[in-house]
C-alpha cells in the first residue's frame, strides 16, 4: 500500500508568537520550526504502522522553501522511505497548497493520504477537504483509529460528545487525531539513513492563494487574577453572578 | 444575493452551534443587505427548523433524504455547493463544529471560494474577517478574495441572538451523492446539557481528584450550573474520564462563557485549548500552578473541601432566583 503523509512545519509549541512589519508577518527571529504535532505523532506513525505491519511505502509530501529540509529529514528518520518537498517560497494560503499537493498526488497512485487534524499555527484544518475535492476522494475527518482489513479501512471518528464508527475503501484522505498512534523518537540509525533517503523537491504548479492574511493582532493581556479565600468559596459564586455575569 | 448556512442536525434536533450559524448568517447578511438562508440536511421535523427564524433566518432550504443521515463530508459538500449555487449565494457560513470541519474545507475547494476557518468576527466591508491563530495565543484578519467566500465560524465564539420571527421552509429534492462513507454506528452521550465544544459553561477537571472514584464532586457542580464536564489530557489516557471530555491542544478546543478548571495545574498544551474561554476559574492547592497566570478568578485550597461548597452556593443562587 502506498501512504502519501502531509507535513507541515509550525514553530515549537512553547513559542512566544510576535508579529513585525506592522503585524503584518510573523516574527520569525528565534524561531524554532518543529513538525506539526498532529501530523507526526498520529499521520506519520500510523501510516509507518500499518505499513510495518502490511508492507508498502511511506511518502511525506511539505509545501515550502529549502530551509524546511532539515526538518523534513526528522520524518525520514522516524521511518519515512522517501519525501516530496514542493518548491513554494512565497506565501500561500490552504487552498494553494491543497492544490500543490493535489498536482503530486494525482500521478503518485497512492492507497492513502494523511495528515494530522489541523496545524497548531494556522489551526484552519483546510487541508484534508480541500485534497479530497481535489482529487475526488473521499474524506474522513479527525480520525482517533483507524485499522485496515484488505482494502477496507475501518475507522473511528470523533463527533460532539461522542465517536463514529465507519468503513471507507481505499483511495481516501484522512486526518488523524488523538488515539491514532503514539510519537516515536527517531533512533541513531533512522538519523544516519535519513541522511540518504531521497527527499526529491519538486517545482510547483504556481497556485495562487485565495485568501491573504492583512494583519495579525495579540490578544489584550489577561488582566490580575482575582483570588478568593478558600475559607469563602461561596464568594466566587457571587462574583461569576454579579460581575462577571456568566452564571 | 443570498446567505447561506448549514443548519446541523443531531438525533432530529437542530444542534446548537446552527443557532449561532444563524445569527451569524442574519447579522451579516442585515450588515451586507442580504438575505440568511439555511440549508438543513436530512430528517427532521420543519417546526424544529421553522423556528431558526428566531435567529433570523428567512428561509430554510430542506432537503430531507434520509441518505443524508448517513454522515458523509463529500456528499455534504455537494449539495451546500449545488444550492448555494442555485440560489446564488455569496457567503457559505458553517459552525466549527466537528461536522463543520470536514465540510467547509471540501465546499471550499468544490467552489474554488476561499476560507476563512476559525472565524471569531464578522466580515468587514472588504470581507476581512477576524480568526483565531496559533493555538489560541494569536488572532489573524484574512481577506477573502474570491466572489464566492466561506466562513468557519468557531462554536460559541459569536452567540445566538433570539429575536422573532419564524423562517419559511422550503422543500429541495436534493439526494446525496453515492456515498463512499459507510456510518456502522454513531454513540454520542445522552443528556440535557450541549456537548463540547458547544458548551457555554464548562466544569474541567484534573489529577488533583486523585482517581476516578472522586468525580461525583465535579458532576455535582457540572449539574447544578447546567455545566459540561471536561478533563485534562493525563486524566483521559489513564482512562479515568472518557476521551471526548478531553480539553486541550490534542483534544478538543473549546471557548466556552465559563470555564471551571479544578485541580488542573494549566500547562501550556492545556491552555492552548481552553485560553479563549471567555472566563475563567481555577482551583488549586498549588498556589504557584500556572494556571492561576490565566485565570479571571482564583482559589488556593483544598478542592475536596471548596468544590461541594460552589455547588451549595450555586444550589441556593438559583433558588434565589425563582
Amino acid at each position: 500500500m502506498k501512504f502519501l503523509v502531509c507535513i507541515s512545519l509550525v514553530p515549537d509549541t512553547t513559542t512566544k508568537i510576535s508579529f513585525v512589519d506592522n503585524d503584518t508577518k510573523f516574527n520569525n527571529d528565534k524561531v524554532q520550526w518543529i513538525l506539526n504535532p498532529y501530523d507526526e505523532w498520529y499521520a506519520l506513525v500510523r501510516a509507518l504502522e500499518l505499513k510495518e505491519a502490511n508492507g508498502g511505502n511511506v511518502t511525506v509530501v511539505n509545501v515550502g522553501p529549502a530551509e524546511n529540509d532539515q526538518v523534513i529529514r526528522k520524518a525520514l528518520a522516524i521511518g519515512a522511505d522517501d519525501a516530496i518537498r514542493i518548491d513554494v517560497t512565497g506565501e500561500a494560503d490552504s487552498y494553494a497548497i491543497a492544490a500543490e499537493i493535489a498536482a503530486v498526488a494525482k500521478s503518485g497512485g497512492y492507497d492513502m493520504i494523511l495528515l494530522g487534524k489541523e496545524t497548531i499555527s494556522y489551526n484552519g484544518s483546510n487541508l484534508g477537504g480541500m485534497l479530497a475535492e481535489l482529487l475526488d476522494l473521499p474524506f474522513v475527518s479527525y480520525a482517533s483509529k483507524l485499522d485496515m482489513a484488505g482494502n477496507t479501512a475501518s475507522i473511528e471518528r470523533e463527533i460532539e460528545g461522542g465517536k463514529e464508527v465507519l468503513s471507507v475503501d481505499v483511495p481516501f484522505v484522512i486526518s488523524c487525531a488523538k488515539g491514532m498512534a503514539e510519537a516515536r523518537i527517531p533512533n541513531m540509525k533512522g538519523i544516519m539513513s535519513a541522511k540518504t533517503k531521497p527527499l526529491n523537491v519538486v517545482a510547483p504548479q504556481g497556485v495562487g492563494s485565495l485568501t491573504s492574511v492583512v494583519k495579525y493582532e495579540l490578544p489584550p493581556a489577561k488582566g490580575a487574577c482575582k483570588m478568593i479565600s478558600a475559607d469563602h468559596p461561596e464568594e466566587l459564586i457571587r462574583l461569576l453572578h454579579e460581575e462577571a455575569k456568566q452564571i | 444575493m443570498a446567505i447561506l448556512f448549514l443548519v446541523e442536525i443531531a438525533d432530529g434536533k437542530v444542534k446548537k452551534a446552527s443557532f449561532e450559524a444563524a445569527s451569524y448568517a442574519a447579522k451579516y447578511a442585515s450588515q451586507a443587505g442580504k438575505e440568511a438562508v439555511g440549508l438543513a440536511l436530512g430528517s427532521i421535523d420543519d417546526a424544529s427548523l421553522s423556528a431558526l427564524g428566531i435567529y433570523g433566518a428567512k428561509k430554510i432550504i430542506h432537503a430531507s433524504n434520509a441518505g443524508f443521515d448517513n454522515f458523509d463530508a463529500s456528499a455534504y459538500a455537494k449539495a451546500i455547493a449545488e444550492v448555494a449555487t442555485q440560489i446564488s449565494a455569496d457567503t457559505i457560513i458553517i459552525s466549527q463544529t466537528l461536522t463543520g470541519k470536514a465540510v467547509a474545507p471540501v465546499v471550499s475547494a468544490r467552489l474554488k471560494a476561499g476560507i476563512v476557518s476559525g472565524a471569531v468576527g464578522l466580515p468587514d466591508a472588504d470581507f476581512v474577517v477576524k480568526k483565531a491563530a496559533f493555538s489560541g495565543k494569536a488572532f489573524a484578519y484574512v481577506k477573502v478574495e474570491t466572489a464566492v467566500k466561506v466562513v468557519a465560524v468557531v462554536p460559541n465564539s459569536f452567540g445566538a441572538t433570539k429575536g422573532e420571527g419564524s423562517a419559511s421552509v422550503e422543500a429541495s429534492a436534493i439526494a446525496p451523492a453515492a456515498s463512499r462513507v459507510t456510518v456502522k454506528e454513531v454513540s454520542r452521550q445522552t443528556g440535557d446539557v450541549a456537548p463540547l465544544p458547544e458548551a457555554e459553561l464548562v466544569v474541567s477537571a484534573g489529577r488533583g481528584m486523585k482517581g476516578p472514584e472522586n468525580w461525583g464532586i465535579v458532576e455535582d457542580l457540572a449539574t447544578a450550573l447546567g455545566a459540561t464536564t471536561a478533563c485534562s489530557r493525563p486524566v483521559a489516557d489513564v482512562h479515568w474520564r472518557p476521551h471526548h471530555e478531553h480539553v486541550g491542544q490534542t483534544g478538543v478546543a473549546i471557548r466556552p462563557n465559563l470555564y471551571i478548571a479544578i485541580g488542573i495545574s494549566g500547562a501550556i498544551q492545556h491552555l492552548a485549548g481552553v485560553n479563549q474561554s471567555k472566563c475563567i476559574v481555577v482551583i488549586n492547592k498549588d498556589p504557584e500552578a500556572p494556571f492561576f497566570k490565566a485565570a479571571d478568578y482564583g482559589i488556593v485550597g483544598d478542592l475536596f473541601e471548596i468544590v461541594p461548597k460552589l455547588t451549595a452556593a450555586v444550589k441556593a443562587l438559583k433558588a434565589s432566583q425563582h
